[in-house]
């Protein structure tokens, strides 16, 4: 360590080594850690009014957290199944979402790295990034207007025929996954774009002129060599997705409750904080574990999501 | 089983840019054959033309006597030994061996055991479980080759496979491919700009020179007997000397040129190319075919200078200057345990025999 802090000072000099040290340093630090420990410290303590805080009752306990689980009623034996249904079934739609943006990002990412040339590739990551300049609230309530009554979806399936009246898209939450599929597919699309890009396009014409299928192709020899990109777009989709919450606010049917819609409601209308925060690091932490354990089961190493 | 590859009338264009023009080509099936020229001449063209890579703008090509349009490269008969090899570096030696057979469905057990005789065949036996990286250069070369054998091609397609090798292993791996040729008995297209390669493996030899098929004839043809000043001048190393012909009999040319007056035997060409009198001339004098000349009846007197002497190991290569130190020759002497009679800076007379030098039309030559 103290010999890379050496060479670091020699090729940059003082001045901006320290800049560059301070830097980073605030920005881990104080952007990013302190506000998590605030968070777990908050999480662990009790909801005070501001007299109460410093006094007696301000002890540490582990309330919070036992109330994912019991609930209000903390009887024996008796769950707060409410909040854990939407714990699990959050997971498992971000799950859904993300081998859903898997399966079509691949294609595309693929076709820009191999396929497309000049022009073509152009105009295709053009009109992938530029809706991406609004902010996502705003995409959020075009997906809103699309999917609706009165939407360009609607209209377009009854002037086809398919549909005798307007079907309630976000009752049922098509609107919420499509909107959710969107969010976040540039963080699928150009990791497994950055993999792809890089494998020798000879490895393809030599796999092809042994005599194999596209599909196996795929299978063999790109799928194999995109795995960092494709475990680090997966990771970062399901990460979002779990703790996403302009879509599921405005795109949401009532039956869909996300549970970061839960949080939010901690912090806002419920004025329980340690609650709140509570909830988050339990998110936190899961998927978290879950991404350990997925990349475990697929042996990616951490390095080779970074890159 | 081996097939023949007919090129027929084939033109290859990219917009504006031809690569290949009006080549007409015919393999034997069983044959060794080498396209050599130099960098972008076309002949990895070509070969794509012959994998299946890329379709031909005019004319056909055909393998085993079928013609070949519209068949992707997955479907012909051939496989193709890329310059870079593309062996698959997440597989390892057996499994890429055994790809084309995983492609067919065969079972585990019996592609394990296929890619075993193959390791076998190219003097690997029980590398199969390591890693593409834990293998040297030769070695990979020749697990490309393995993989390439193991889809049971009737045509072999080799780009370039030993360019990046070191010496001594190109010249090992030489003897080995045609060794695995003679042995395998299928079609061999190979593709090289060294000619020394293309001289020690090939049956025959196509010498390309910007898309254009200069000749094709077996090594000793297109060394000895070279149709174009281009062949004379790519293929080994060539003394020129351009002059006037000042007269044609029989099977002789006689040149003038600023060295002197030199008979060369004439090139065998087709009627309307034939050199007559009045017409520019390049002749060709190989280094190993000049002499010192002894006693006053030597033909073909040059008078020289010599420059620099380098000893080779084989050959003493002496470097001179003629015609008032405006031109350089070389010329190779063999090591035959004899001191050099002539020291740098000596003025020397040269010879050669007339029946070992060449009369050819004036043409482009081989780039230094």
């Amino acid at each position: 360590m103290t010999t890379w802090l050496a060479n670091f000072y020699q090729r940059n000099g003082t001045a901006l080594s320290i800049f560059l040290l301070l830097s980073v340093l605030f920005w881990v630090f104080i952007l990013i850690i302190l506000p998590q420990l605030f968070m777990m410290d908050f999480s662990f303590r009790h909801n005070l009014t501001p007299a109460e805080i410093g006094g007696a009752k301000d002890v540490y306990t582990l309330e919070n957290y036992k109330y994912m689980l019991y609930g209000s009623a903390q009887a024996a034996g008796d769950y707060n199944t409410v909040d854990l249904t939407v714990f699990a079934r959050t997971l498992i739609a971000a799950i859904f979402v993300t081998l859903f943006d898997l399966a079509i990002c691949y294609p595309i990412a693929f076709y820009l790295a191999h396929s497309a040339y000049g022009g073509a590739a152009r105009l295709m990551v053009l009109s992938l990034i530029v809706p991406f300049w609004v902010n996502e609230i705003l995409r959020a309530f075009a997906f809103r207007i699309m999917f609706g009554a009165s939407g360009v979806i609607n209209d377009f399936l009854i002037w086809v025929g398919i549909l005798d009246q307007p079907y309630d898209f976000i009752r049922n939450d098509i609107a919420l996954y499509a909107g959710l599929g969107y969010a976040f597919i540039l963080l699928m699309i150009f990791p497994i774009y950055n993999t792809v890009e890089s494998l020798d396009r000879n490895q393809i014409e030599a796999a092809r002129d042994l005599g194999s299928p596209w599909w196996r192709i795929h299978w063999r020899v790109v799928i194999p060599y995109a795995k960092p990109g494709i475990t680090s777009g997966c990771t970062m989709v399901f990460m979002l997705t779990a703790g996403a919450l302009a879509a599921p606010q405005i795109l949401g049917g009532p039956s869909s409750l996300w549970f970061t819609q839960i949080i939010y409601q901690w912090f806002n209308t419920g004025n329980n904080w340690p609650q709140g925060s509570a909830y988050a690091i339990i998110l936190l932490a899961t998927c978290i574990a879950f991404v350990l354990i997925m990349m475990k089961v697929f042996k990616v190493k951490l390095g080779e999501i970074a890159r | 089983m081996s097939a023949d590859v007919d090129l027929e009338n084939v033109w290859i264009k990219f917009g504006e840019f031809v690569a290949a023009r009006d080549v007409n080509i015919k393999i034997k099936e069983g044959e060794f054959f080498s396209f050599l020229g130099p960098s972008g001449c076309g002949k990895t063209t070509l070969l794509r033309a012959v994998s299946g890579f890329l379709d031909p703008s005019e004319g056909v090509v055909k393998i085993g006597g079928k013609d070949m349009k519209g068949i992707g490269p997955n479907k012909r008969p051939t496989a193709l030994i890329f310059q870079n090899l593309a062996l698959f570096p997440l597989m390892s030696v057996w499994e890429n061996i055994a790809f084309a057979l995983e492609v067919k469905g065969i079972g585990r057990a019996e592609r394990r055991k296929r890619a075993d005789e193959l390791l076998n065949l190219i003097a690997l036996p029980g590398q199969g479980d390591k890693m593409v990286h834990e293998l040297s250069g030769g070695q990979k070369q020749r697990v490309a080759i393995a993989r390439a054998l193991a889809a049971e091609p009737d045509v072999l397609l080799l780009d370039e496979p030993l360019s990046a090798l070191d010496l001594k292993l190109r010249q090992h791996m030489r003897t080995e491919l045609r060794v695995i040729q003679q042995r395998v008995g299928i079609t061999f297209i190979y593709i090289t700009h060294d000619q020394g390669e293309a001289l020690t493996m090939s049956d025959h030899i196509a010498v390309m020179r910007e898309g254009v098929i200069e000749q094709v004839a077996d090594g000793t043809e297109v060394y000895d007997h070279p149709e174009t000043a281009f062949v004379a001048s790519f293929v080994g190393e060539n003394n020129l000397f351009k002059g006037k012909v000042s007269d044609v009999n029989g099977q002789q040319a006689v040149v003038d040129t600023n060295v002197g007056r030199l008979r060369a035997r004439l090139a065998k060409l087709a009627k309307e190319r034939q050199l007559e009198k009045g017409d520019n001339a390049f002749v060709f004098v190989r280094p190993e075919s000049l002499k010192f000349a002894n006693g006053v009846d030597s033909e073909n007197r040059i008078k020289a200078k010599i420059q620099q002497e380098e000893f080779e190991g084989q050959f003493w290569q002496v470097f001179l200057n003629v015609a008032e130190g405006t031109k350089k020759v070389k010329m190779s002497l063999v090591n035959d345990g004899t001191a050099l009679q002539h020291d740098v800076g000596a003025d020397v007379t040269l010879s050669f025999q007339s029946d070992l030098a060449v009369a050819l039309p004036e043409g482009p030559l081989a780039q230094e």
